[in-house]
């Protein structure tokens, strides 16, 4: 059954120094404010996995929180580069990151096969790019039956998963819907998972297309009403283009990042205190 | 006189190579304009498909993102990421992707990840591969879009991240990908479609007031004009002003390169004085 506790609380008990952690959500329902607690508690040489690593990680990286990035597209979406993660692989600033980068294909069969119990997936993908040579994960497999030459990919299996829902109820029970991207395999592939969502409610009504995470899958629940800002919560919030716009300019002076590191995440108590869970 | 930039003609020009009913598998910035003016001019029925999940969507604005919650309340079915790659871009059941790319080599192969010296000590490290090496590989067809320079269009390309035709017409045969690779190259100059015998890219179509020599110069390698080489047909006044509306009124802070990079502002320079000056790599 999952526990429900404050944010601070949540990430103290799942996630560890050297932990490899999965905060998902494509695009929509990106776990920011999650994200800001661990980079609050200063936890220190993680492994980093998410497929569209975005705002979150740059902050993240360029907090010194990361040691290694497991990833298939690295940018502000829409805006351009992300400048923490490009400092920190091409000058590294404030430290080295290690990477290993799929394609997004290769990265939702690798949740997918951690999700199954599986060691490896199989799909039709990365044959002829650079990318099998340089990464980790990615190798030849014969289909046993046709004799088709595919492709395997390592399962993924993260010691924490992080998500932003929509809501749970009192047991719980998470639900989300809108954009659903990989948190249902990322969850389910994690030994341990932090959910936070925009409100606790008696019960979950029924609702068309929505993902129910029932709560003996789940580890921690928080609540977290504006948790994925600047990403967006379907029904709740809009996505803020506009701060995604601003993060190019905050982001691309380590000074300018730092300050506002300080002002905004650091010297927050941060949501999800004791009274809003 | 109607007046109208490089990249509006680009765009315009991308917009008219799909076709109405045709399923668009759209990845972000300039490929999501085009997709989506041809479904608000002459394609109402395209559907489009972002790698985001969402099925038929249809935004009365470009998204900034592949995720905005326009794409999925407009959207006919709303999938998983692992649903959208397995389901329905693996089998081969989209005909058409369309691309950005930061370089591309003569064989339309593209590089999304990083430029030079090496992998380990990039001088510019871009986003990744994302969705694009199964696009590249399972679409019917593929489209790419992008700005045309010395540095995007290059005689080798520093990393391979989505195969085109490889090193020519056997390696998709060869590797086992199952769409039919690069059929058209648009770029702020013009077109190019690969030879069907060597699958070369070779210029196929040029822009009213660029010169050939023009394109040759902005080309990496030696470039091949067709002998049936065209000039294509500026923007009618319908498709620039659909194509304005669509950029909500064109704010230049709402548009980003082919691959989903920064430019600072467009080009607002008439196309008939017009160089490009924006890149197609962040600096």
């Amino acid at each position: 059954m999952a526990q429900i506790v404050t944010l601070s609380e949540a990430i103290s008990a799942a996630v560890a120094d050297g932990d490899t952690v999965a905060m998902e959500g494509f695009t929509h329902l990106i776990p920011h404010a999650a994200g800001h607690e661990v980079i609050r508690q200063r936890k220190r040489n993680l492994t980093l996995i998410r497929m569209t690593p975005d705002i979150i990680y740059d902050q993240l990286i360029g907090a010194g929180c990361a040691h290694k990035l497991i990833f298939s597209w690295a940018g502000n979406p829409g805006v351009g580069s992300l400048h923490r993660f490009r400092d920190a692989v091409e000058h590294s600033w404030p430290q080295p990151l290690e990477l290993e980068e799929h394609s997004h294909a290769g990265m939702a069969n690798r949740f997918q096969a951690g999700a199954s119990g599986l060691p490896f997936a199989v799909l039709r993908g990365y044959r002829g790019t650079s990318l099998p040579a340089r990464t980790a994960g990615v190798a030849d497999i014969v289909c046993p039956f046709t004799g088709e030459m595919l492709t395997a990919v390592s399962a993924l299996r993260p010691d924490v998963a992080v998500i932003h829902a929509q809501r749970a109820d009192r047991k719980g029970n998470v639900q989300y819907w809108g954009i659903s991207g990989v948190q249902k395999e990322v969850v389910l592939a994690s030994a341990r998972s932090v959910v936070t969502v925009e409100e606790i409610v008696d019960s979950l009504d029924p609702r068309p297309g929505a993902v129910v995470l029932p709560s003996w899958a789940v580890s921690y629940v928080a609540a977290v009403p504006g948790g994925a800002h600047p990403s967006y919560a379907l029904g709740y919030s809009d996505r803020d283009n506009d701060f995604y716009l601003a993060w190019d300019e905050i982001s691309r002076d380590r000074e300018k990042f730092a300050a506002w590191l300080d002002d905004n995440v650091y010297d927050r108590s941060g949501p999800g205190t004791a009274d809003e869970a | 006189m109607l007046t109208y930039t490089a990249d509006e003609m680009m765009t315009v020009t991308a917009a008219r190579s799909l076709r109405n009913g045709m399923t668009c598998f759209v990845g972000i910035g300039l490929p999501s304009e085009a997709a989506n003016l041809a479904r608000t001019t002459h394609a109402p029925d395209l559907v489009l498909i972002y790698e985001s999940g969402t099925i038929g969507s249809k935004p009365g604005q470009v998204p900034l993102s592949i995720g905005d919650g326009i794409l999925a309340e407009t959207a006919d079915s709303v999938v998983s990421v692992p649903e959208i790659f397995n389901y329905w871009l693996q089998p081969g059941r989209i005909d058409i992707g369309f691309l950005g790319a930061a370089q591309v080599d003569r064989y339309g192969n593209i590089n999304t990840t990083v430029i030079g010296p090496s992998y380990d000590s990039p001088a510019v490290r871009l986003p990744g591969a994302g969705g694009a090496p199964e696009i590249a590989g399972a679409c019917k067809e593929v489209a790419v879009v992008l700005r045309q320079s010395r540095r995007t269009f290059a005689e080798r390309l520093d990393f391979v991240t989505s195969v085109g035709f490889g090193t020519g017409p056997k390696t998709r045969r060869e590797l086992g990908l199952t769409g039919g690779g690069p059929q058209l190259v648009i770029t702020d100059l013009g077109v190019l479609r690969p030879d069907p015998g060597t699958m070369e890219l070779v210029l196929a179509g040029i822009y009213p007031g660029v010169s050939v020599d023009r394109v040759r110069e902005s080309t990496g390698w030696d470039l091949i004009i067709s002998a049936d080489l065209s000039e294509i047909a500026p923007p009618s006044e319908a498709e620039l002003t659909a194509l304005r509306d669509l950029l909500g009124g064109g704010s230049p802070s709402r548009q980003a390169n082919a691959d989903g990079t920064a430019s600072a502002r467009r080009s607002a320079v008439p196309v008939s004085i017009a160089v490009p000056v924006t890149k197609g790599v962040p600096t």
